[in-house]
């Protein structure tokens, strides 16, 4: 298995499939059926798209041939022996069988011989039921062995808190080594010994440094590697699964949430469906164990004589009511504030906003923006391409990408994971622009232009303007923007990606330049959490409205007091850091907060918040926010409601709330909240209420007659008015990724310090990510980030 | 630390190839020769200087017989066993090996003088029985030849003689 | 250093090609060999222009010594000669098949002899770098070959524009660390790149994917040591010295129940028969031959029975057996077939490499069922356990590694099948209690 080391030099045989080009194909004759495929296929995959099982372990899709362990031997017409179908490429003409005596006898001896060591421990096996393996054996027979001797026995052994190995019933696929070298460039896994003591091995000799992606246990045909949050939990069967949308980074991954008795048991994608495939981080697969926190809010609190002591539903949402209307009848609607969150749903967001707007009567709504999409909406809208936004998809069959700023393997590991898969497997050409040696830039680049801290816009600006570069800017040698701009010149249809480093002007300088490179160039902003862009896209934001339009714009905001049915204040609101200004030189008396730790985020002095008359907070979490509410709502989780989110390039999808697995009656799970949604069935924390509930009970409160019934409600206004968001519902709802496609002329960038990213890493998000003890259980999350190499 | 000879050494041989890789299963032979067996630092010296991980060196060593981690006796007595020595006596040369040396295969004498290993196939089945001293090899061996070889060992060491 | 003269008792019957500068004095030095026509075959070779060498060692018949006897001049011509790669040639010195010894006293004896060879298939090829791999136990070995290498150095066969001819050429030893399976020629690359000696998906072969991803050719050191005198000698008087098909001469290892066992120079086609009786001179002890393993442990073994056989690759082949590596190892009649068989498979399960399933646990299993059997504790099944064993595994490994542990598996099974049954009946082995005397 050769390493990437010295890339282009050692050549892994790669299936190659991923390499031919489609125009050519082979006819060829397998059990009596003529199957027509793309010259170059695999004779494996041809067989699977006449729908012809050939059984295979170390064979995986997209990863190094192996041809290892021999279960996909075939018998190919004029060849002497039998053949390995993952090896063999089709040829025109070639008659090919899987089911002769020799075959099944071939089959039936790979099955034996892998079961001389294995140890039948399948009824505590955590792969039990979906063992492949067990599988094979159940279909290809071998279940009597007639090996008499002693099985070889090693005890297992913890790599790290996540990863377990148990070494006699690891068959030695190489999967798991695969996936981490080729497919996420960490290496951590090895093979020591030989024969039959082969055996897998962690980096570090007796543990596992790495990103903890558990990538290899997912893949891990048997139950050899085994993750440390769900072995000896549960068996598979007793789980009832749900795709929903990994909750933690922009990207958007989708994740089978299995549960049971109301309790998150796993997390992996279970069936490689969605925009990620067979991928997802250390937060997607394990992070999900926030939501079984017992230190999450239950309970609405309520400040009295300086306490914040318990309440009722009923008391908390009433109290806000009566004191948000009493304070903006007393200050003023500009005397009220709303701070909305990057992780709620779209509807969620979109109601907030509608809320901030027509009931609170006031514009002062804005989140913590962690990148400008605004700009870049602007940007493209200006120049007549808002066709361009590259969604992950996208990226990962680019053939070339360019990367200004921000550390995907940190912080947008599905992005990093994309752009590795287009280099490896169709050979796409990788360009940085960094002020840091990132992983990407020193593995994958084709050409790294190092540039001074801060310097990616003024780099930008020279590309732009065609301006003589500053001096200074540059510090891995004055040629190289030279060397990328005539590189870029000659790719086509290239992906810009750029982080927070480009805000504003600089968007619009990027966006003008890279309009005029070859091709359909196409442009993605990196930001943080699941719904950052849903949080701008549905006008969390002072100066904009749903879809972007300028509430400064008569037309625009006539639009929606038509659909909403009453008045949208006129002038710009204040942004977040005015917002917090002016909570502090007490001209703000009353904020709300949804899903957000302001005090945190921003680094607020000690008693900032103190000066405000009235704290209204929803969340999961006591945080250092809520800790200065006098209101506290405690809130559903991700895994408890349903609602779309947009990841960062733009993807539309549906978060599905997952079922609760096992029926536990309603009564034995507390109150139930108002019928916003169908909850039967469904998961919830006892006590708490979704964000969308919790507006839609705010409303009523206010005497709002609000039309709608659930997420999907909401989804479908946000369908019918919103710009940019008229998808299709039926996709969405099975489960596809749908891309948005923004367009408007929101106001410029108020400030540059209004965006900024929080430098989340693998291990990290937010707030929630203290509350979860797989991230912090890893030796990994300890150190500075960065130093996985 | 490693001497200087040993570092050039390293140089002229990480310098035979257009990959420096290449270069560790002799890296590894040769400071094992020096040291003994092979060090972590030994590993971590060889890793930086190839530039791989510290783990692809790993993998490396327990694949090749030759390479051990833990000190062995300074001369490791290998006996072949392979078809023609069998066919020519070599289990009993290691038998006698072993009694003579009061140690098993894998085992090495209190005083760290000898290790003794059952080997495979060395290349001197024309010369069976055989077994190999550390690098030197010794043919057509007898039990009274392996005695007499093993007395000159001792001897040797008594003299101060290097390994 | 071994004991040379054990190896090289020498026979009236030998025909020395490769091995006529053995037993001279300095053997090893550049003057010797230069005196006894060195470096002549290279000069011819620049002569002759790289197609011309191709096609002359090609014609002589010459196949390949490491086991497979694939012709050496086809294998060569499969390099593609329209890369921009660097190629490279690579000399199999890994030597660890049982029952061979051939290429040690090849290398320690006449190691110019075999740079000559790699210097003019480099140049065949268009190589420009070559490596000689050594296997590690043969230590000794890399200090004769480096001190070799660096007197061609000095006298300008190897290095920069060699002989005025225009052509460069770099040669180095490698050493591997004990690993039989190294010896396989696309696991010996990947050890030769630091990598575990894991095998290569074929194909590509290496003769267009090899080292580094470049176009290589493998070859062992006694296929090289023959290419000067097949330049000198020309194709055709080469080819003569052995059968139509099997170009030349070629060592044979005489191992075992054999009185003067040792290394052997005969002519191609030689009787194996007569090989043993009268170049070895017959079993010691006056005992009656048993069995003859005719080219190394992976071969199957032949019945004394069968022993009357031509020794080239199609003879051998046709009784279902196979040339090998030239190791014969000769077995007499109190020698026991499943031990020997148990300590064939013993090694092969140490030396799998464990990559592919069939050989990973199937060594295993024969090694573990032949020990328990051979011990006292085998059951009535296990003869056809172990046979059906032997045929699952072959044919069906990635590598040939599989078949060399399946073929003495089998064939000791079926044609010593009375054997087992003989340990199953008493209990015990029944040659344990006449114990064998060392000659
Ligand atoms: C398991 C295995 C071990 C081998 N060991 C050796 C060896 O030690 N020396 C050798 O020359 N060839 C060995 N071979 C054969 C090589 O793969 C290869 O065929 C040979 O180096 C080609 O050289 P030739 O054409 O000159 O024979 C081995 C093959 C296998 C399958
Ligand atoms: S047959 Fe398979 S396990 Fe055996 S040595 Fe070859 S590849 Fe390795
Ligand atoms: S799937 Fe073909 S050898 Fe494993």
């Amino acid at each position: 298995m050769a390493r990437g080391d010295e890339a282009g030099e050692i050549e892994t045989p790669m299936p190659e499939t991923t390499l031919a080009t489609a125009a050519e194909t082979v006819t060829l004759v397998i059990d009596g059926q003529s199957v027509t495929v793309p010259k170059g296929t695999l004779l494996i995959e041809a067989a699977r798209q006449a729908g012809i099982e050939i059984p295979s372990y170390c064979y995986y899709p997209n990863l190094s041939l192996q041809g290892a362990c021999r279960m996909c031997l075939v018998s190919i017409a004029k060849m002497p022996k039998l053949q390995t179908a993952c090896t063999t490429i089709v040829s025109e003409g070639m008659t090919v069988h899987t089911q002769t005596p020799e075959v099944a006898n071939a089959r039936k001896a790979m099955l034996e011989f892998e079961l001389t060591n294995h140890p039948l421990d399948c009824p505590v096996c955590d792969k039990g039921g979906e063992c492949e393996l067990q599988d094979a054996v159940f279909r290809y027979g071998a279940a009597e062995t007639r090996f008499m001797e002693a099985k070889l026995h090693h005890e297992e052994k913890r790599f790290s808190n996540l990863v377990y190995y148990d070494w006699p019933r690891c068959i030695l696929c190489y999967r798991c080594i695969r996936i981490c070298d080729e497919g996420m460039d960490v290496n951590a896994l090895g093979i020591a010994f030989r024969g039959a003591r082969s055996e897998i091995i962690p980096n570090r000799e007796d543990h596992l440094e790495c990103e903890e992606c558990g990538m290899c246990i997912d893949i891990c045909p048997v139950g050899a590697l085994t993750s440390g949050t769900y072995r000896y939990k549960a068996r598979p069967w007793e789980l009832s699964y749900t795709g929903t949308i990994c909750n933690h980074c922009g990207d958007g991954c989708k994740t089978t949430l299995g549960v049971r008795n109301n309790e998150i048991i796993r997390a992996n994608n279970r069936d490689h469906s969605g925009i990620n495939g067979e991928f997802l981080c250390v937060k997607g697969r394990f992070g999900w164990d926030f939501v079984n926190s017992r230190q999450r809010l239950t309970v609405p609190l309520v400040r009295r004589n300086g306490h914040q002591e318990q309440s009722t539903w009923q008391e908390a949402l009433s109290l806000t009511h009566k004191t948000l209307r009493a304070i903006g009848e007393k200050y003023g609607a500009d005397s009220i504030a709303v701070i909305g969150s990057n992780r709620t749903t779209n509807e969620e967001n979109y109601l907030l906003q509608r809320l901030a707007r027509t009931l609170l009567g006031t514009n002062n709504i804005d989140h913590h923006r962690t990148a400008d999409y605004s700009s870049l909406v602007s940007a493209l809208t200006e120049a007549r391409a808002t066709d361009r936004y590259a969604t992950m998809d996208d990226l990962s069959a680019a053939a070339s990408v360019l990367l200004i700023g921000n550390d995907p393997t940190h912080q947008h590991p599905l992005a990093a994971y994309q752009i590795r898969q287009a280099v490896r497997l169709r050979g796409a050409r990788l360009y940085v622009v960094n002020s840091a040696e990132i992983k990407l830039a020193v593995r994958q680049a084709s050409v790294f232009v190092k540039v001074r801290a801060g310097g990616e816009a003024d780099l930008v600006g020279s590309l732009a303007d065609q301006r003589p570069v500053p001096p200074g800017l540059v510090l891995n040698g004055a040629d190289k923007l030279g060397a990328l701009a005539e590189r870029l010149a000659k790719e086509s249809d290239t992906i810009i990606v750029f982080g927070d480093e480009l805000r504003g002007a600089a968007i619009g300088d990027l966006v003008r330049w890279g309009l005029t490179l070859p091709g359909r160039p196409r442009f993605m902003a990196l930001g943080d959490y699941a719904n950052s862009r849903g949080a701008a896209d549905m006008g969390l934001l002072p100066g904009t409205l749903p879809g972007y339009r300028a509430v400064a714009d008569p037309e625009a905001r006539a639009r929606y007091e038509a659909v909403w049915g009453a008045p949208v204040p006129a002038g710009e609101g204040r942004h977040i850091r005015a917002i917090l200004d002016a909570a502090q030189s007490g001209e703000i008396k009353a904020l709300v907060v949804f899903g957000s730790n302001p005090v945190k985020t921003f680094q607020l002095p000690e008693g900032a918040l103190s000066r405000l008359a009235f704290l209204v907070v929803s969340e999961l979490f006591p945080t250092e926010t809520t800790a200065c509410a006098d209101v506290v709502l405690p809130a559903a989780s991700f895994a408890e409601k349903s609602g779309t989110v947009t990841n960062t390039s733009g993807q539309l999808q549906w978060m599905r709330r997952p079922a609760r697995g096992f029926d536990v009656p309603d009564s034995a799970l507390g109150p139930v909240p108002t019928r916003a949604e169908p909850i039967l069935n469904t998961m919830r924390r006892t006590g708490t209420r979704s964000d969308l509930e919790i507006l839609l009970a705010l409303a009523r409160e206010f005497g709002a007659r609000w039309p709608y019934r659930s997420a999907e409600d909401v989804l479908r206004e946000i369908i019918a008015s919103v710009p940019g968001y008229a998808v299709a519902l039926p996709p969405l709802l099975m489960g596809r990724a749908v891309a948005t496609q923004a367009e408007g002329t929101p106001p410029p960038l108020e400030r540059p310090d209004l965006v900024f990213t929080s430098r989340d890493s693998l291990f990290t998000s937010g707030t929630v990510s203290r509350f979860s003890w797989a991230l912090n259980s890893v030796e990994e999350s300890k150190q500075p980030h960065g130093h996985i190499f | 630390m490693l001497s200087e000879a040993l570092k050039a050494k390293f140089d002229q041989v990480i310098a035979r190839y257009p990959v420096k890789r290449s270069a560790i299963v002799p890296l590894l032979l040769f400071g094992q020769d020096e040291i003994g067996y092979i060090s972590d630092e030994l590993v971590e010296e060889i890793a930086r200087r190839v530039e791989v991980r510290p783990i692809e060196v790993i993998e490396d060593i327990s694949y090749y017989s030759m390479l051990h981690r833990q000190p062995i006796g300074k001369y490791n007595l290998q006996v072949c066993t392979n078809i023609s020595c069998l066919l020519r006596g070599g289990e009993e040369i290691l038998e006698h090996c072993r009694r003579r040396l009061g140690i098993d295969p894998k085992g090495t004498t209190p005083d760290g003088l000898f290790s003794l290993e059952e080997v495979e196939c060395l290349g001197a089945c024309c010369g069976a029985p055989a077994m190999q001293v550390n690098y030197e090899f010794y043919e057509n061996l007898t039990p009274e030849k392996v005695d007499r070889l093993i007395e000159e060992l001792r001897i040797r060491t008594a003299n101060g003689h290097p390994r | 250093m071994g004991d040379y003269e054990s190896y090289m008792k020498g026979s009236p019957l030998e025909v020395k090609v490769i091995t006529k500068r053995f037993g001279l004095a300095n053997s090893t030095s550049i003057d010797v060999y230069l005196e006894t026509d060195g470096y002549q075959a290279l000069a011819k070779a620049f002569e002759m222009g790289p197609a011309a060498v191709i096609s002359e060692v090609k014609n002589s018949g010459l196949r390949g010594r490491g086991g497979a006897g694939f012709n050496t001049g086809m294998k060569w011509s499969f390099v593609p000669k329209d890369t921009s790669k660097p190629k490279y040639i690579v000399c199999n010195a890994d030597e660890s098949e049982p029952g061979t010894c051939k290429d040690r006293p090849l290398m320690e004896s006449d190691p110019h002899q075999l740079i000559e060879g790699i210097i003019i298939a480099g140049f065949a090829i268009g190589a420009r770098q070559g490596y000689i791999y050594i296997r590690g136990e043969y230590r000794y070995l890399l200090d004769i070959l480096d001190r070799a290498i660096a007197e061609a150095y000095g006298r300008g066969y190897l290095g920069r524009n060699i002989l005025n001819s225009g052509f460069d050429f770099e040669l180095a030893t490698h050493t591997g660390a004990g690993a039989y399976e190294c010896g396989e020629e696309t696991a010996l690359l990947n050890s030769l790149e630091g990598l575990r000696g894991y095998p290569r998906v074929k194909p590509p072969f290496p003769a267009v994917v090899g080292l580094y991803g470049c176009p290589t050719i493998v070859n062992n050191v006694e296929t090289l040591c023959n290419v000067p005198a097949i330049l000198r000698m020309g194709a055709e008087a080469y080819a003569r010295l052995g059968t139509p098909k099997n170009g030349g001469t070629r060592l044979f290892c005489l191992s075992g129940h054999i009185r003067r066992p040792g290394v052997y120079e005969l002519p191609m086609g030689f009787n194996l028969k007569r090989m043993i009786e009268e170049v070895g001179g017959g079993v010691p002890g006056g005992k009656a031959l048993k069995a003859v393993i005719p080219g190394g442990s992976s071969c199957p073994v032949l019945a004394a029975s069968e022993v009357d056989v031509a020794m080239d690759f199609e003879s051998v082949a046709r009784i279902g057996s196979m040339l090998g590596s030239g190791g014969v190892i000769i077995m007499d009649e109190d020698t026991c077939m499943v031990k020997a068989l148990l300590r064939i498979e013993k090694f092969y399960a140490h030396e799998s490499c464990g990559w592919c399933i069939p050989c990973r646990e199937g060594t295993a299993w024969l090694k573990n069922l032949l020990q328990r059997f051979h011990d006292g504790g085998g059951t009535e099944q296990d003869p056809d356990t172990a046979l059906d064993v032997s045929f699952n595994i072959l044919g069906k490994t990635l590598c040939p590694l599989g078949d060399a542990a399946a073929l003495p598996g089998i064939s000791f099974i079926q044609k010593f099948r009375h054997e087992f049954e003989e340990h199953l009946k008493l209990g015990a082995c029944p040659f344990e209690r006449r114990a064998v005397a060392v000659t």
